[in-house]
């Protein structure tokens, strides 16, 4: 690995089941993220994916390229656009720095509405 | 999230004051780290990564702060500045929620048997935020998260606690058109203050739920009082009956409130002091006519507003007979 390098990109279909499950699994209940009719009563159009969600999303990416000996040192990430059910989720990513077993990804996650997540990954690779 | 920054109020010093403070102290991890979790974490992720599974798993790191969440029963171990800082935004208005970022580090892996427990300082609360969602401030905490007492990481998490856009922060009636409001944006929109009901003046309150202006009168010199007070004013008596009031007024005197704004009203409003036809006078809305047209001397009738579920208001409605 070295600076420059473009990992493949990672295409997640924006399910509601995912949305759901991803809040129950991080254990999140807030209603926005599993009922669409008080989501909308706050202003959104249906419900969205939560942002430990997108996290996991993030971290998966990573560890899905880098293979079974890659182990996440740090992850930190900023929402845009949100992740609503039946769009998609484009994950890109750009080795930034690598240092020793260490690498720094630059992640960017793009659905139908533009950014909604951009972020760093700092990854170690055992050799 | 893009945001355009406001010159700081009043509002904003005192949720700064809350800077520094801890949202949590000593929280502890309802769940010790365990694989049932692990497993339906991955499932949901589609993360198939063999180092969280079989007998040597470790939790995925960015699992970091399910350990911590409160899940259906609420809260762990948040501080009482935490709820204090939250009340505040509510109380103004911002009472939706939305993450926008999340910063964490991993110093050691978390295995299946791990007893977690977090501390977690307010780091920041911004000045108001105009955003694409809504007008709000932006909260980051901190939180460092232990196993078995040990630090294995750390989290800084930001939300935004704002005003739905399109459903602005003060959406009470204008004062004249108050039947905008109905009790489905009531829900979730900024509520008007309660009224604070004491037994000094529960009467009037009930008065008001039965669609009654009850007007106290002493009990020793027959004046009349309003509002409603233990004793009288003229001869210090504290005995008192009611009389209803006919419901018939003028305009004694008005101002029209353009700033500051406050949540659930919506500047500017005119705020009417009325004199009755039994010669007590009261501070309430002039409905029915625009701000700007509201004169001393016009005369007025009451009428009962439905704010929300739980608050019936006297107002006084503009053209009344007088």
């Amino acid at each position: 690995m070295k600076p420059g390098d473009e990992l493949p990109p990672l295409t997640i279909p924006i399910t509601r089941t995912l949305i759901v499950a991803g809040a129950v699994a991080s254990r999140d209940y807030q209603d926005v993220h599993h009922d669409a009719e008080l989501a909308r009563e706050k202003g959104s159009p249906d419900i969205f994916m939560n942002i430990l969600t997108t996290n996991g999303l993030v971290g998966r990416y990573i560890t899905d390229h880098f293979g079974p000996r890659a182990a996440l040192r740090g992850v930190a990430i900023r929402l845009g656009a949100p992740n609503y059910p039946g769009d998609t989720m484009t994950l890109t990513g750009t080795v930034t720095e690598v240092a020793g077993d260490t690498a720094t990804v630059r992640v960017v996650g793009a659905n139908g509405l533009g950014h909604h997540v951009t972020g760093t990954v700092t990854v170690e690779v055992a050799r | 999230m893009s945001g355009t920054e406001t010159p700081p109020d009043e509002l904003y010093e005192r949720l700064a004051a809350y800077e520094g403070r801890s949202a949590a102290t000593a929280g502890v991890g309802k769940d010790p780290v365990n694989l049932p979790m692990i497993r339906h974490w991955c499932e949901a992720m589609g993360d198939a990564h063999p180092a969280y599974e079989g007998p040597g798993a470790v939790a995925p790191p960015t699992m970091l702060q399910a350990w911590t969440m409160g899940g259906l029963s609420g809260h762990a171990g948040r501080s009482e500045a935490y709820d204090e800082l939250s009340a505040l935004l509510d109380g103004a208005g911002y009472t939706s929620v939305v993450a926008t970022d999340c910063e964490q580090e991993y110093l050691r892996p978390l295995r299946p048997g791990d007893a977690i427990t977090f501390d977690a300082v307010i780091e920041s609360v911004s000045p108001r935020k105009t955003t694409k969602l809504g007008t709000g401030h932006f909260v980051t905490t901190r939180m460092d998260v232990l196993a078995d007492g040990e630090l294995a990481g750390t989290h800084r998490f930001r939300i935004l606690k704002y005003a739905p856009a399109g459903r602005p922060p003060k959406p009470a009636q204008r004062a004249s058109k108050p039947e905008q409001r109905t009790p489905e944006t009531a829900a979730a929109a900024p509520r008007r203050p309660r009224p604070v009901v004491n037994r000094d003046n529960a009467g009037f309150w009930e008065g008001v739920a039965a669609h009654r202006l009850l007007i106290q009168r002493c009990g020793g010199c027959a004046s009349l009082r309003l509002p409603w007070l233990p004793g009288c004013a003229e001869c210090g008596s504290p005995e008192w009956d009611t009389v209803e009031a006919s419901g018939a007024g003028t305009v004694y005197s008005y101002v029209v409130m353009h700033h500051p704004p406050f949540p659930a009203f919506d500047p500017p409003y005119a705020v009417g002091l009325v004199e009755l036809a039994e010669g007590v006078r009261i501070v309430s809305n002039v409905v029915g006519v625009p701000y700007d047209k509201v004169r001393i001397g016009m005369p007025v009738r009451l009428e009962f507003l439905r704010v929300d579920d739980e608050l019936e208001l006297p107002v006084f409605r503009a053209g009344g007979e007088g």
